[in-house]
C-alpha cells in the first residue's frame, strides 16, 4: 500500500509538467500562431488609441513569456477571465453550461454502457457463431456512417416528421428537460454501440482465453456460469477503468448534439465561441478539459489498484 | 507446428543478411501476411473497393472524371431521375458528379494526414522506445500533453487557427489555394500521430532487447543501424494497420469539420454535402445526403474491414479479438 501511495503522489506531481505542456500548446496555438485578435475585435479601421487600449485590456501588451504565465495561472486557479463575445465570466459560463450537458451525457453514457456490455456478453457467449458475426458486422457498418448523418436523419424523421420528440431546445428542471434530451440521448446511445460493443467484446474475450477459465471448464462448470461468475467479473476491471476515463468527456457535453439540438451546454458554448472567434472561451475549454482528463486518468489508476489487488503500481 | 513457425521465424531473421538461404527468401513477413490476407475474401473485396476509390480520386484530380461538376445541368433541386441518379443541388449541379469529385477530398484527407502523422509518430515512438530514459520521458510527456486535450477540441482549435490565416496563405499560394482543405490536412495530421507514436513506442520497447537486435549489435551495428535497419522493419505492420484506420477517421472527421464551418470550401466534398442537408431535409431534398452518405459508407466500411483484416494478417497473435 505504501508503494501505491508513493505512486499516486508521483502521479500527482506529474500533473504539473503535463499541465504546463497543455498550457504551452494552447499558448503556441492562440498567442503565437494565431493572428492578432485585436484587428478581429475592432473591425477594419481601428484608431491607434483603441488598439493600445484593447491590447492593454486583453493582456496582449505583455511579453510572450508573461502571456504564457497568464495561461498557466488560469489553469491552476480556474480563473479564465471574461468571454470576448458575451462579456460574461467564463467560470460562471462553465457552471451554467455543465448542468444541461450532464443532463444529456450522464443518462446517455449510462444507457450506452449497459447496453453495450449486454450485447458484448451475448457476442462473447456466442463467439464464432452466426449471431456473433452478425452483431460484429452491424457494429462496423454502424461505425461507417458519419455521426452527422444519424443526427440529421433522426431529427428529421423522429422529431420533425413523426413528432415523437422535440425538434430542438431546452428547458431547465426535472422532468421538463427530459422532453428535450431524449432524442439526443437516443442518438448518443446508437452512436456509441458500434465502437463500445467491439471494445467490450475484446475485453471479455481477453479473459475467456485465460487459464482460470480452462480450469473452471475442467471442473465441469457450465459455460453460462463461467461467463457470468468468472469471466465477466474479471472483465469488469478493464471495463470500469475504461468508463472512468470517459467521464471527463461527459462534462464537456457533446459538441455536435448540443449545438444541433440547441441544448445550452458546454459543447454548444464551445461551438458558439468558435463561430465568434472567442479565444478566451476556446482556451479555457481546452485547459478545462485537459485538467479533467488528467485528473480522471489518475483516478483510473487509483481505481485499478482498488478493484484489482493483483496490480501493484510502481 | 509451433516449433516449425519458430524455426521459420528464425530463418526469416537470418535471411535478412544471409543470401545462402535463397530458397525461402520469398517467404518474408509481408509474403506471409499477403498469403493470409488472400484467404480472406471480404478483405480482398474491401481492398478492391479502396483501390477503386483511389483510382476515381486520382482520375478526378487529373481532371479526367467529373471535372464538369460545376456545370449547371438542370433546375434547382431536381429529384433523382434516370439522367441524374442523385438529382441536382441548390444551384442545379449534378449531385452524382459532385460525389465523384468529392472522392478526391476524402482520399487526400486520409493520405495527407497520414503523411504528416506517420513520420512524426514513427520517429518519436521509435526513438522513445529505443533510447528510453530521459528521451523517453520527454517524448511521453510530449504526447501526453497532446492527448490530454480531447481530440475534437484540438482538431477544432488547430483548424480554426489555420483558417485565420486565410489572407496571407492565399496571397502566398495563389487564389486557387483552398484554405479549408489545407486546415483539415494539418489539423488531422497534427492530432493523429499520438496513437501511432504510443503503439510504436510500446512495440519498439518489446523488440529492442530481442536476440536479433543483440546479434546486430554484436556484429557492430550502431544505434541508428539497429533501429532503422532492424527494429523499424519489424514494427512497420503497425503503421500499415494504423493508416487504414486513419483513412476512415479522417474521412469522418472531414464531415464534422464541415459542420463546424472549418471544412473545404472551393470544391465538392462529402462533408459539405452532408452538412448542406441541414437546410435541405426540411424541404424533402434527401438525395444529396443519401448520395454522399452512401459513397462514404462504402469506403469507410471497406477501410474498417481492411484494417481488421490487416491486423489479423500482420499480427496473427491478435486474431479474432476484435
Amino acid at each position: 500500500m505504501n508503494g501505491n501511495l508513493n505512486y499516486i503522489l508521483r502521479r500527482l506531481l506529474y500533473l504539473v509538467p503535463v499541465l504546463l505542456g497543455v498550457c504551452f500548446l494552447i499558448f503556441i496555438l492562440f498567442n503565437v500562431v494565431a493572428p492578432d485578435p485585436v484587428h478581429m475585435l475592432l473591425g477594419k479601421h481601428p484608431s491607434q488609441d483603441q488598439i493600445i487600449q484593447l491590447r492593454e485590456q486583453l493582456g496582449l501588451n505583455k511579453s510572450l513569456f508573461f502571456q504564457y504565465v497568464d495561461i498557466v495561472r488560469s489553469a491552476f486557479t480556474f480563473d479564465f477571465g471574461r468571454s470576448w463575445s458575451t462579456k460574461q465570466d467564463i467560470s460562471t459560463m462553465f457552471m451554467n453550461g455543465a448542468i444541461p450537458s450532464l443532463t444529456l451525457t450522464l443518462p446517455a453514457f449510462t444507457i450506452a454502457t449497459f447496453t453495450s456490455i449486454f450485447f458484448a456478453v451475448i457476442v462473447a457467449y456466442f463467439r464464432g457463431k452466426g449471431i456473433d458475426l452478425f452483431i460484429r458486422i452491424s457494429c462496423i457498418a454502424m461505425m461507417s456512417i458519419s455521426s452527422l448523418v444519424y443526427i440529421l436523419v433522426f431529427q428529421y424523421f423522429l422529431a420533425f416528421k413523426w413528432g415523437l420528440f422535440e425538434i430542438s431546445g431546452y428547458e431547465y428542471g426535472f422532468p421538463n428537460f427530459l422532453y428535450y434530451v431524449s432524442l439526443p440521448i437516443l442518438i448518443w446511445v446508437i452512436l456509441s454501440l458500434g465502437p463500445d460493443i467491439r471494445f467490450y467484446r475484446t475485453l471479455i474475450l481477453d479473459e475467456i482465453y485465460q487459464d482460470y477459465v480452462r480450469t473452471a471448464r475442467a471442473k465441469g462448470l457450465s459455460e453460462r456460469v463461467i461467463l457470468f461468475k468468472h469471466v465477466l467479473r474479471n472483465a469488469m476491471i478493464p471495463i470500469v477503468t475504461y468508463t472512468v476515463v470517459q467521464l471527463p468527456f461527459l462534462l464537456l457535453g457533446s459538441l455536435l448534439l448540443e449545438s444541433f439540438f440547441s441544448i445550452p451546454g458546454l459543447g454548444d458554448m464551445t461551438i458558439n465561441a468558435l463561430n465568434a472567434s472567442d479565444f478566451p472561451v476556446l482556451k479555457a475549454m481546452s485547459i478545462f478539459s485537459a485538467v479533467a482528463y488528467i485528473f480522471f486518468t489518475l483516478m483510473q489508476d487509483i481505481i485499478y489498484t482498488i478493484v484489482d489487488p493483483r496490480i501493484k503500481l510502481q | 507446428m509451433i516449433e516449425q513457425t519458430a524455426i521459420k521465424n528464425r530463418i526469416k531473421v537470418n535471411d535478412m543478411k544471409n543470401d545462402s538461404i535463397k530458397l525461402i527468401k520469398n517467404r518474408s513477413l509481408w509474403f506471409d501476411a499477403w498469403d493470409r490476407l488472400k484467404q480472406d475474401k471480404i478483405a480482398l473485396v474491401s481492398l478492391s473497393i479502396v483501390l477503386f476509390y483511389a483510382i476515381v480520386a486520382l482520375l478526378s484530380a487529373m481532371g479526367l472524371l467529373a471535372a464538369d461538376w460545376n456545370e449547371i445541368v438542370g433546375p434547382s433541386y431536381a429529384a433523382p431521375s434516370s439522367e441524374h441518379w442523385f438529382g441536382t443541388d441548390f444551384l442545379g449541379r449534378s449531385v452524382s458528379r459532385k460525389i465523384i469529385n468529392g472522392t478526391q477530398v476524402a482520399m487526400s484527407v486520409g493520405l495527407i494526414s497520414s503523411f504528416i502523422a506517420i513520420p512524426i509518430g514513427l520517429t518519436l515512438g521509435a526513438v522513445a522506445g529505443y533510447f528510453g530514459k530521459w528521451v523517453d520521458e520527454i517524448i511521453v510527456w510530449f504526447y501526453t500533453t497532446f492527448s490530454s486535450i480531447p481530440g475534437i477540441m484540438l482538431l477544432m482549435s488547430i483548424a480554426f487557427v489555420i483558417k485565420k490565416f486565410q489572407d496571407s496563405l492565399t496571397s502566398f499560394f495563389g487564389s486557387d489555394f483552398d484554405i479549408g482543405l489545407f486546415a483539415v490536412f494539418i489539423a488531422l495530421g497534427l492530432t493523429s500521430w499520438v496513437g501511432l507514436c504510443r503503439l510504436i513506442r510500446g512495440e519498439v520497447l518489446k523488440h529492442k532487447d530481442r536476440e536479433y537486435v543483440q546479434a546486430a549489435g554484436a556484429l557492430g551495428a550502431g544505434h541508428f543501424r539497429k533501429l532503422v535497419k532492424h527494429i523499424i522493419p519489424n514494427v512497420t505492420h503497425i503503421v500499415i494497420i494504423n493508416t487504414s484506420l486513419q483513412f476512415q477517421i479522417a474521412i469522418k472527421s472531414e464531415v464534422i469539420l464541415s459542420y463546424l464551418g472549418l471544412g473545404v470550401s472551393g470544391q465538392p466534398s462529402w462533408g459539405t454535402m452532408i452538412n448542406d442537408a441541414k437546410e435541405e431535409l426540411a424541404r424533402g431534398v434527401y438525395w444529396q445526403l443519401l448520395g454522399a452518405t452512401l459513397a462514404m459508407f462504402v469506403v469507410v466500411l471497406a477501410f474498417n474491414i481492411l484494417g481488421d483484416a490487416l491486423r489479423d494478417a500482420l499480427d496473427p497473435k491478435l486474431k479474432g479479438k476484435s
